[in-house]
């Protein structure tokens, strides 16, 4: 800290020490404190009736990598992972179709947009279980012939009910993630002679990712936690088997915080991933990439062995 | 020398009910700098963006390199061309935008190489090269693996400009190309711009650059309210403006 101010000071004042630092009594907030030992308080309380309670920890163990529950974590993860792939895909085709100048797709594009947003999705999970009640069987023609009982197993309700609900809202996804692309970039594009297709692939595409991955992230958590709602469609998933064993074993309580943990885990994987994949969406839009958390953690490493270096 | 790159033949343009253009008539040689020059809402940008067919005409003709923007003529019925088609010409003419729009989601170099791979078929590596020579030209081979955000704006214009000459145009258009910089960064453009005149390119160059269109440029245009008010070589329009409106125009920006 030897820089030579004094040469190019617009007065010929001697290098002066540092200013002094303020030392002042700081305001204190006596408002946190209260709240803070209220929220402790809370928290004991409830703490302290879960002790109370007639708990048989022991269960969450035991039970924790039970055959049926790795079943049921494996069956949640399918169902997320094809629920959302053709929430994506379909998601994409609707926004399209949305924004074309078609006048014809685009109000299908939004009836069905309307439609599937605005009812919940346990009312379209019972519709799909029950069609069988209205369709005797399915007739595609010469393609193919079935019992309707036969094709519409419980897989497919759930994956129909959940999928094509979350198409609905991917569309909005999409298109917000299109429209906050500038149209400067597409008249570069077309100006140096790119076409349509590759306009979009190549140029819009990419940049509205960043906008569309983080809200893309949220549905993926939302819909692993919204697979729970299958249950009631007779599909058998984590909680569903949480559910089997609870009854069986009378350890009710247990088994669904149990189903919990196995929830939080895969969630708390999902937003890891989520948050790499941001940063590599983000490249470009800012000057400097955020930190990866193990960066973070060098950083600070490095940042507290020279603290004592430097004073 | 005496081909026309651009022929304009009464060409109209409206936006709804607002008439931009009211019939435009001039001539763009071969190998010449052609300056536009006009008060903003003359016109001037939309005439350019018309050029490359990013805006269609209402009226009139408009010719590069002999054939018609957007059309094809077939007795005496006119086709609209397919966008393919558009496309495909829009390969032989570069443009240059007042807010740069470089592509920030790739590297300078990336952002020189895409056309010619994608629109080309150029390989990657041959694309690299060329890129990289361009940047060169254009003083900036140190900054190719920057993103467009760590550029400054003279830096990504520039890139800009390098951008455009990658498919090898043998026409560019600059739409106020300095309009956006800061005063300092401005010389630089001016620069490669008139580096890239004296190779001979012919360019249309809708500028508020008063010394740049008086030195380096053939031909001047002053636009007003949609029609072409004077027109003639940039030094006699300059100093000696016979319109009122011309004079009006340039004794408020020179």
């Amino acid at each position: 800290m030897t820089t030579d101010i004094s040469k190019k000071g617009p007065e010929d004042t001697p290098p002066s020490s540092r200013p002094e630092a303020i030392r002042a009594i700081p305001v204190r907030h006596y408002g946190r404190y209260v709240a803070a030992v209220a929220a402790i308080a809370a928290l004991g309380a409830i703490v302290y009736a879960f002790s109370q309670g007639d708990i048989n920890w022991n269960a969450i163990p035991d039970n924790f990598f039970d055959d049926r529950i790795l079943r049921g974590v494996r069956e949640t993860l399918i169902l997320t992972a094809l629920s959302m792939l053709i929430g994506v895909v379909g998601g994409v085709i609707l926004s399209v179709m949305r924004m074309s100048r078609n006048p014809v797709t685009s109000s299908i594009a939004w009836f069905y947009i309307w439609f599937f947003r605005g009812t919940p999705v346990l009312v379209q999970l019972f519709v799909w279980f029950n069609l069988g009640f209205v369709f005797d069987y399915v007739n595609l023609g010469p393609v193919y012939k079935d019992e309707w009982s036969d094709f519409m197993t419980p897989f497919l309700t759930a994956l129909l009910g959940l999928g094509l609900n979350e198409a609905a809202y991917m569309a909005e996804i999409c298109r917000a993630g299109l429209l906050s692309v500038d149209e400067g970039q597409t008249e570069a594009s077309h100006a140096l002679g790119m076409s349509h297709g590759k306009t979009l692939r190549r140029i819009v595409l990419p940049q509205a990712m960043r906008v569309v991955v983080p809200p893309t992230g949220n549905e993926v958590i939302n819909m692993l936690k919204t697979t729970s709602l299958v249950a009631a469609v007779q599909y058998y998933e984590l909680l569903r088997y949480a559910q089997d064993i609870g009854t069986s074993s009378g350890a009710t309580v247990e088994t669904l915080l149990l189903a919990a943990c196995w929830y939080l885990i895969m969630t708390s994987i999902l937003s890891v991933g989520q948050y790499y994949l941001e940063r590599y969406y983000a490249r470009g839009s800012s000057r400097t990439l955020p930190a990866t958390p193990f960066q973070k953690i060098k950083a600070n490493m490095l940042s507290l062995g020279n603290r004592s270096g430097v004073r | 020398m005496t081909t026309a790159m651009v022929k304009s033949e009464g060409v109209h343009k409206s936006f709804g009910s607002v008439e931009v253009l009211k019939g435009i008539d001039l001539e763009v040689k071969s190998g010449e700098v052609f300056c536009l020059i006009g008060p903003s809402g003359s016109g001037k940008s939309t005439f350019l963006r018309c050029i490359n067919h990013l805006e269609k005409i209402n009226a009139g003709r408009l010719y590069v390199d002999g054939e018609l923007v957007g059309y094809r003529q077939k007795g005496d019925k006119l086709y609209e061309l397919k966008d393919s088609e558009v496309a495909l010409k829009r390969r032989d003419i570069g443009m240059v935008f007042q807010r740069f729009n470089l592509f920030p989601h790739l590297t300078a170099i990336e952002n020189v190489m895409e056309a010619p791979v994608q629109v080309k078929g150029e390989t990657k590596s041959a694309a690299r090269e060329r890129a990289g020579q361009l940047l060169e030209r254009v003083g900036l081979a140190d900054k190719a693996k920057n993103y467009p955000s760590q550029l400054s704006g003279g830096q990504q214009q520039r890139v800009a400009i390098a951008r455009a000459l990658a498919m090898e145009p043998k026409l560019m258009l600059f739409d106020e190309p300095t309009s956006a910089l800061d005063p300092e960064l401005v010389g630089d453009v001016l620069d490669v711009m008139r580096d890239l005149a004296e190779s001979g390119m012919t360019m249309i160059v809708v500028t508020h650059e008063m010394g740049f269109a008086r030195e380096v440029g053939d031909s001047l245009v002053f636009m007003d309210e949609g029609v072409v008010v004077e027109s003639g070589h940039p030094r006699e329009v300059l100093t000696n403006p016979r319109h009122e409106r011309t004079q009006s125009f340039l004794s408020k920006v020179l």
